[in-house]
């Protein structure tokens, strides 16, 4: 049951780390890519090239028709007055939208919100998860058990999970609102908040935990047992020997929960329906969209959210240079 | 001496496990407890119920507003699951075995799709979609999902597909396999571990999804059951849904917490795998 057992997550991490620690040398391509014979003939070289592009074609099409059409055409909705309920009023309006939303206090108070959950989420689920890794991955006991529990928050619908939570802060109903003495922290704007935090890292600490696992899976035994006898404290070498080797996998994690918690809507749409200003910038969105049925001023805001989303990667990809994903790996599977 | 220490630590680590197992499970609890309680005593703050009833499922498989949603989330998960799964092993079979320009494009391209923030989808996608007719229908929820799960699909799908002894076909065709024969008989038991975790993983994103079906649907016709539990209303209208509502959760977290308890293993190793790398 050790991690070596789960070989897929081993070997792809030490692949993860080969591409970071060579992925700057872009010049490294294609050693295992090619397969079988030394000499291909041209012929076979170009069957293989078909067959490559015949079986990836419907997967990038997909992806490319479903994702790009639509954000093109969101970009070309969002230059434009439509509203729904008065679609004789369409026209061409330039950036008038983006003025609009830029200077709504609406706008920057969910963005504000979005920010402080996704700060402190991902702040807090790092804490959590590393210490659920080391868990997961070291434990002496029941390492089956705690893993299969802590794939449950992963798995469980976020909307089931948000209920179990609204139920449990409700006056009356809720055993954690009795503890607090029947008040109704829904009700307002700090507690809901602090809920809505609770209820994201309760789903998503597991999948921080098990990408840092992956992680903890690279970290060599010898090196571990080697600092040991070098009396070296379990505090420091948690610091000085898996936290260093443990560097791309938790910035792989970072990001991947960053962009994730920036797009956080199904526990605000359950708990708070964004009531006391606690919506986010994607039940903004929803709201002006569906409930607003103003496609303009939606299409807008996604736009907005995009481009914000590329800008938080942009920033990863720029700080962290390879350590980002995909930066160099193509070549290389 | 030193198995005293082993003891020691033994339950140091058994009691971090049962932290970590209480805080997992405490939420999904007290949703079924909600779920089996009388009306009378679902107010009461208990944490577990003190008369137990089977009534809320009685109602809400009684009602057609939940089991046509069951039925829409089961037919939409499994379609969009099978179709991301299918082209999602042909890509991945390209990217481990062949080699052909634009490899590294597509990769790039399903990592741009991972990180994509799908709520900016959701305004153009609901033009669209009502343009050709695809709003509020399986296929308008079924082309989003699968779009989502291919980044996972194909990342997944490419790191279990590199472990394959792929020289174990060639060795079978010596031996006088036809190529069927040497895909049935060989590759394909080899890679099935991998398709069926793969599978696992996809069909849990789509089962959890509320974004899209709540923004690409409008009635019970392909409602999910995420988004009918907003709408649920108890059998009159004054009636207080809790109990309807966490019955119907609990109905759907039923087929996780059975992926969960029987293939655990494969998940973890699926998601670290895939996950690392995208």
């Amino acid at each position: 049951m050790s991690v070596n057992a789960t070989p897929a997550g081993a070997q792809a991490a030490a692949e993860a780390e080969s591409e970071q620690s060579g992925g700057r040398h872009a010049a490294v391509p294609q050693q295992r890519s090619r397969r079988g014979s030394r000499a291909p003939l041209s012929e076979n070289k170009r069957a293989e090239r078909r067959l490559g592009w015949l079986l990836c074609a419907p997967a990038a099409l997909v992806m490319v028709l479903v994702t790009a059409y639509p954000i093109l055409y969101s970009v070309w909705l969002s230059l434009q007055r439509f509203d729904l309920r008065f679609p004789d009023e369409r026209q061409f309006v330039g950036l008038e939208n983006y003025v609009t939303v830029l200077t709504n206090d609406f706008w920057w108070t969910a963005f504000g919100v979005t920010a402080l959950i996704t700060v402190v989420t991902v702040a807090v689920e790092l804490v959590l998860g590393m210490g659920l890794a080391l868990i997961m991955h070291r434990t002496l006991v029941g390492r089956g058990i705690v893993r299969t529990a802590a794939l449950i928050p992963y798995g469980i619908v976020t909307v089931v999970a948000a209920f179990s939570w609204r139920y449990a802060w409700t006056p009356g109903t809720g055993y954690l609102a009795n503890l607090f003495d029947g008040s109704a922290p829904l009700t307002e704007r700090a507690s809901s908040l602090a809920i809505i935090m609770l209820a994201e890292i309760w789903k998503t600490t597991p999948f921080m935990a098990l990408l840092l696992m992956a992680g903890l899976a690279l970290v060599p035994e010898d090196l571990l047992k080697a600092a040991s006898t070098d009396g070296a404290t379990a505090w420091q070498r948690f610091t000085k020997v898996m936290l260093p080797v443990m560097k791309p996998a938790i910035l792989v994690a970072l990001l991947f929960r960053t962009l994730d918690a920036f797009r956080v809507f199904d526990n605000i749409f359950v708990l708070t329906n964004g009531g006391n200003e606690t919506s986010s910038v994607s039940m903004l969105a929803y709201n002006n969209l569906i409930r607003g049925l103003n496609l303009g001023i939606g299409s807008t805001m996604s736009v907005l959210i995009f481009i914000t989303v590329a800008i938080i990667a942009f920033v990863f990809v720029k700080l962290f240079g390879t350590a980002a994903p995909g930066s160099d790996d193509g070549e290389r599977r | 001496m030193a198995v005293e220490s082993t003891t020691r630590a033994k339950v140091r680590w058994g009691l971090l496990d049962v932290v970590v197992v209480v805080f997992a499970l405490v939420p999904v609890l007290w949703i079924a407890s909600l779920s089996f309680k009388t009306p009378a005593t679902l107010t009461d703050g208990k944490f577990w119920p003190r008369e137990w009833t089977l009534d809320n499922y009685r109602t809400i498989f009684d009602t057609d507003q939940f089991v046509r949603a069951l039925i829409n989330s089961i037919g939409i998960a499994l379609i969009a699951t099978t179709i991301a799964v299918v082209l999602g092993a042909m890509a991945a079979y390209a990217i481990s075995r062949l080699d052909f320009p634009g490899k590294k494009l597509l990769v790039g391209v399903s990592l741009l799709i991972a990180m994509f923030p799908q709520v900016s989808l959701v305004s153009p996608l609901f033009e669209i979609e009502r343009q050709l007719g695809l709003f509020d229908t399986w296929p308008g929820l079924i082309l989003p999902y699968i779009t989502f799960a291919l980044p996972l699909a194909i990342y997944t799908l490419s790191a279990f597909f590199k472990q394959i002894p792929w020289d174990l076909e060639k060795a079978a065709k010596m031996d006088g396999a036809t190529q069927a024969q040497a895909f049935r008989r060989v590759i394909a038991p080899l890679a099935a571990p991998g398709v069926f975790t793969t599978a696992i993983l996809v069909f849990i994103f789509c089962w959890n999804d509320f974004l899209f079906a709540i923004t690409l649907t409008s009635t019970e016709r392909s409602r999910t059951v995420p988004v009918a539990l907003q709408f649920f209303t108890g059998e009159s209208q004054f009636e207080d849904p809790t109990g309807a509502i966490c019955a119907a959760a609990v109905v759907i977290t039923v087929p996780i917490i059975l992926f969960v308890l029987f293939f655990q293993r494969r998940i973890v190793s699926g998601l670290t795998s895939g996950a690392v790398k995208g």
